[in-house]
């Protein structure tokens, strides 16, 4: 073997654990707690809102924003009030700026080192009743914490699962 | 979407059959004015109407602070102890006649001008005016250059200096803010609630401030300004502003 193929056969030798180990560094965003119909999609399908959530995002921001138009379809705070769900261990609720990137924004966002000012200005926590946009009058469907609590107890359970058959 | 979709099918519902029940008797002013007035979720605002504040001069009491504790409140507006630099969307304004002793206290909050400088002077389009009259500063294109607080003649806007980390509604370090006629509020799809202030000067009793529709000769803000008229404050700047005074000397 001439020295190099030997070369590349190292190279590739050392390579693959980095290539197993950056497998595993790919960021898994939290389950979102699914509080609309199973059967009705929230907003578009998944690969659709991994490629462009920050265009249906700008668009719908420009149409609330001058328009008054209120829809809660990509609405920010829709996104988050369904996909920062407390967390299934202790019920805690991630912040933007946890260091081990809890929050479902900021699993992907610091895995592509796209860096994002909306929480700036916006909450990156799903909103309570002191929160102020909904419009108090209506029932709005985050109130209504029994899907929430539903889709934590399946995320423990699934984790407790993942738990077992790895011991 | 769906749910959206469902609750605008039930307003539609409750639309028709309220308009109805208009057509029959059209005693219940308050309902008809609501049902005149609201917007659906997925609705454009639109130059039909034009929303405007009326405060009575007399009415409001020296000393009383609930409008601004009421802004303060429901916008989330906190400072950092600095009357300098803290966010003001709504002040309380003593006039005091030197020569004969006389005051006078007034709320002043933006003033919604028809012809707004702050729109005139911003580079990015950041401070603009709703089709409804009402205006805004977009904090999204906002490059935070203060243009607009050193062209409003009524010191209106405020600067955001310091980081904001309890997030009631949007505000954030680095952009300019004002009044914004709890412009939520507004939007609601049963129809448009009076803004915090003038929420809190009714409930302590005073009742100096109407919320309305300017362009709607029937809404109480219009009704009462053909009766009494109104004053501009700096009405010589011809701004056409949106918010008037009443029994202002």
């Amino acid at each position: 073997m001439s020295s190099f193929y030997k070369l590349v056969a190292t190279g590739v030798a050392l390579l693959l654990p980095l290539v197993v180990y950056a497998d595993s560094l790919v960021p898994e965003p939290p389950e979102a707690a699914k509080n609309y119909n199973d059967k009705t999609q929230c907003v578009e399908p998944v690969p659709e809102m991994r490629r462009n959530h920050m265009k249906y995002l700008l668009r719908h921001r420009d149409l609330t924003m001058h328009e008054g138009i209120r829809t809660k379809k990509f609405s920010l705070k829709e996104c988050i009030n369904c996909h920062n769900a407390p967390s299934p261990k202790d019920g805690k609720v991630a912040s933007i700026e946890d260091k081990n990137h809890d929050h479902f924004c900021s699993t992907c966002h610091s895995y592509a080192a796209v860096k994002i000012d909306c929480f700036e200005c916006h909450s990156d926590k799903p909103a309570n009743t002191q929160y102020r946009h909904p419009l108090s009058s209506m029932r709005l469907p985050e109130t209504d914490f029994s899907a929430l609590k539903k889709a934590n107890d399946k995320m423990l359970a699934k984790a407790a699962e993942k738990k077992e058959s790895q011991q | 979407m769906s749910t959206d979709n469902n609750i605008d099918k039930y307003r539609r519902q409750f639309l028709a059959s309220a308009t109805a029940v208009a057509g029959l008797a059209v005693a219940p002013g308050v309902i008809l004015n609501q049902v005149a007035h609201a917007k659906a979720l997925d609705q454009a605002v639109t130059s039909k109407n034009r929303w405007g504040m009326l405060v009575d001069v007399n009415k409001c009491a020296t000393g009383c602070n609930d409008c601004v504790k009421a802004c303060n409140t429901y916008n989330g507006i906190t400072g950092v102890g600095d009357p300098k630099t803290d966010a003001q969307w709504i002040r309380k304004v003593k006039l005091t006649d030197k020569q004969t002793g006389y005051v006078q206290s007034l709320p002043l909050m933006c003033q919604h001008c028809e012809f707004p400088p702050c729109v005139d002077v911003c580079p990015t389009g950041a401070s603009f005016k709703r089709a409804d009259g009402i205006v805004l500063v977009d904090k999204h294109i906002c490059i935070g250059c203060r243009y607009c607080m050193m062209a409003c003649p009524y010191k209106a806007r405020s600067f955001v200096h310091e980081p904001i980390h309890e997030h009631i509604y949007p505000r954030g370090k680095g952009t300019v803010e004002s009044c914004t006629m709890c412009v939520d509020r507004v939007d609601d799809p049963n129809g448009p609630r009076d803004p915090a202030c003038v929420e809190a000067c009714n409930a302590s009793g005073h009742k100096a401030m109407w919320f309305g529709d300017l362009k709607d000769p029937e809404s109480e803000i219009s009704k009462r300004l053909k009766e009494y008229g109104g004053v501009q404050i700096r009405a010589d700047l011809e701004l056409n502003t949106g918010v008037r005074y009443q029994n202002l000397d």
